[in-house]
């Protein structure tokens, strides 16, 4: 079973969201189901820095093996940073999907909606495996 | 409904990640399907092939039938060896491809593809019918699981007296390992130097185990159909269902070696694959020069055009680069100028000689 931390929120496209509570900037990865399914992660692409974005819009991508995934945009704002450690390296997505295999942040406007609790997600990831 | 093989606990155990594979649930991967193709690479790997068809014909005219039924010349094999051939439909287009061993004087073993044996079966036994010899299938009647990779002939030898430094590449011998009655055969899917063996369903686990055990110290590692696949294509070998299909001769493919004209008689396909030795298309090998990863079913453009198509694509860990196969119209492969159409930006690519890794001996 792969680790859901209770801490962050998370989509139906299996991207974690951190750092809502303060309400101005979030932080983007792909879960650690995700990164499972996916196998090793040998490319990745992150949005600029700079783009708006609205809630579901493709932004990037995350390239394994096997498979080509896109990379949602989980909340609407402004792009303001990306990782260059995860373009560089796309292997932490695998290793440290919650942590350094982080993709991009995100300044909010509006209300981030359809988000899915920690215990929401677990339920939907059970369904899936 | 999918079908397991006799060692599907055993990857359970393992912790595979299971699919889907032409109605079987095979393991995709055990952990990180890069150390799993490395290790073959570097030391050895562990397979479950037993979703491979094995169809036997037996009798006087077994090699006649053969000769008849496909495109190579199997009456002229010795015993104990293999060839690598093809069936094709009238038309020309290949059916499968298949490895033929010849076990004994009167009996041959042909290995076909999980997806195809059942209709591989059934055409053999059609084009067999009016020789003195039988088709059968007996594909429930083997498991088959592979040891390759550099390392493979030190395990292997560690639970064998047979002579496998005598046995050559493409030949196959019965023998026992580890207790048990196999057919041990010097072929494989990845490039390297390995064995496959042919064993009774109820032996598999403990063949497979004992294999494990005697490989723990040599890098051995149990090895998923991912890595499979990245071997095989860095290998430049075809899969049927990408590089061939019905609609692919196999003079498209690039593998017109194994149609043997100048054997005698008549053997289905003959006459359309006469007309079509030199196809106005090529299988290439290509090098993106990018990062992004050409598939399968990705257009190939000169200039703009579709001049082709991919037919598998993956990053190679050898390489360090994504590679893929394709078939090219000859005209663009002289004009040269190629990309690859991924998801809508044309990523250039570079024609390689195939295959893109061969080992050194």
């Amino acid at each position: 079973m792969s680790s859901i931390p209770d801490e962050l929120s998370y989509t139906k496209e299996h991207e974690w969201v951190a750092g809502l509570d303060d309400g101005l900037t979030v932080t983007v990865g792909v879960t650690a189901y995700a990164a499972e399914q996916l196998g090793d992660v040998v490319f990745v692409q992150v949005p600029e820095v700079g783009t708006n974005v609205e809630a579901g819009d493709a932004v990037g991508e995350v390239e394994s093996t096997k498979s080509v995934s896109d990379i949602y945009a989980p909340v609407g704002g402004e792009i303001v940073e990306t990782n260059p450690a995860v373009v560089d390296d796309p292997s932490l997505v695998n290793s440290d999907p919650y942590g350094d295999g982080w993709l991009f942040r995100v300044r909010l406007e509006g209300e981030p909606e359809d988000l899915l609790s920690a215990a929401e997600y677990t339920t939907l990831t059970s369904g899936e495996s | 409904m999918s079908r397991s093989t006799p060692l599907r606990e055993v990857h359970e155990s393992l912790g595979a990640t299971l699919t889907d594979f032409a109605g079987w649930q095979m393991p995709l991967r055990y952990g990180s399907e890069s150390a799993e193709h490395n290790a073959v690479r570097t030391a050895a790997g562990l397979f479950d092939l037993s979703h491979m068809g094995e169809i036997h014909v037996t009798g006087p005219q077994a090699g006649e039938a053969l000769d008849f039924a496909l495109v190579g010349h199997l009456s002229v094999l010795e015993p104990g060896r293999a060839r690598y051939t093809m069936i094709v439909t009238e038309d020309g287009g290949v059916l499968d491809d298949l490895i033929v061993y010849r076990l004994r004087p009167e009996e041959f073993m042909v290995v076909a593809n999980a997806s195809n044996y059942a209709r591989v079966a059934e055409e053999l036994a059609e084009r067999a019918q009016p020789y003195d010899a039988r088709v059968e299938d007996r594909s429930d009647s083997y498991a088959l699981i592979a040891v390759q990779g550099p390392n493979s002939t030190d395990i292997l030898g560690k639970l064998t007296d047979a002579d496998l430094v005598g046995l050559k590449y493409y030949a196959g011998l019965p023998g026992e390992v580890a207790g048990f009655e196999v057919m041990i055969a010097r072929t494989g899917y990845t490039g390297e130097d390995g064995f496959e063996l042919f064993v009774r369903p109820e032996d598999a686990v403990p063949l497979w185990n004992a294999l494990s055990e005697a490989g723990a110290e040599l890098g051995l590692r149990p090895c998923g159909l991912s890595a499979r696949d990245t071997l095989r294509l860095e290998a430049g070998m075809p899969l049927y269902g990408n590089e061939l299909t019905a609609d692919t001769t196999p003079f498209d493919a690039g593998l017109g070696r194994v149609v043997k004209f100048d054997k005698p008689g008549d053997f289905v396909g003959r006459a359309a694959l006469s007309g079509r030795t030199a196809p106005g298309r090529r299988l290439v090998g290509l090098v993106a020069r990018g990062r992004r990863v050409p598939r399968h079913g990705y257009p190939v453009t000169c200039e703009g055009e579709v001049v082709g198509e991919v037919t598998s694509g993956a990053p190679s860990q050898t390489l360090g680069k994504p590679i893929a196969m394709a078939y090219v119209a000859a005209d663009a492969l002289e004009k040269g100028g190629l990309a690859v159409d991924i998801r809508g930006s044309h990523e250039p690519v570079d024609v390689v000689d195939l295959p893109f890794y061969r080992r050194s001996k």
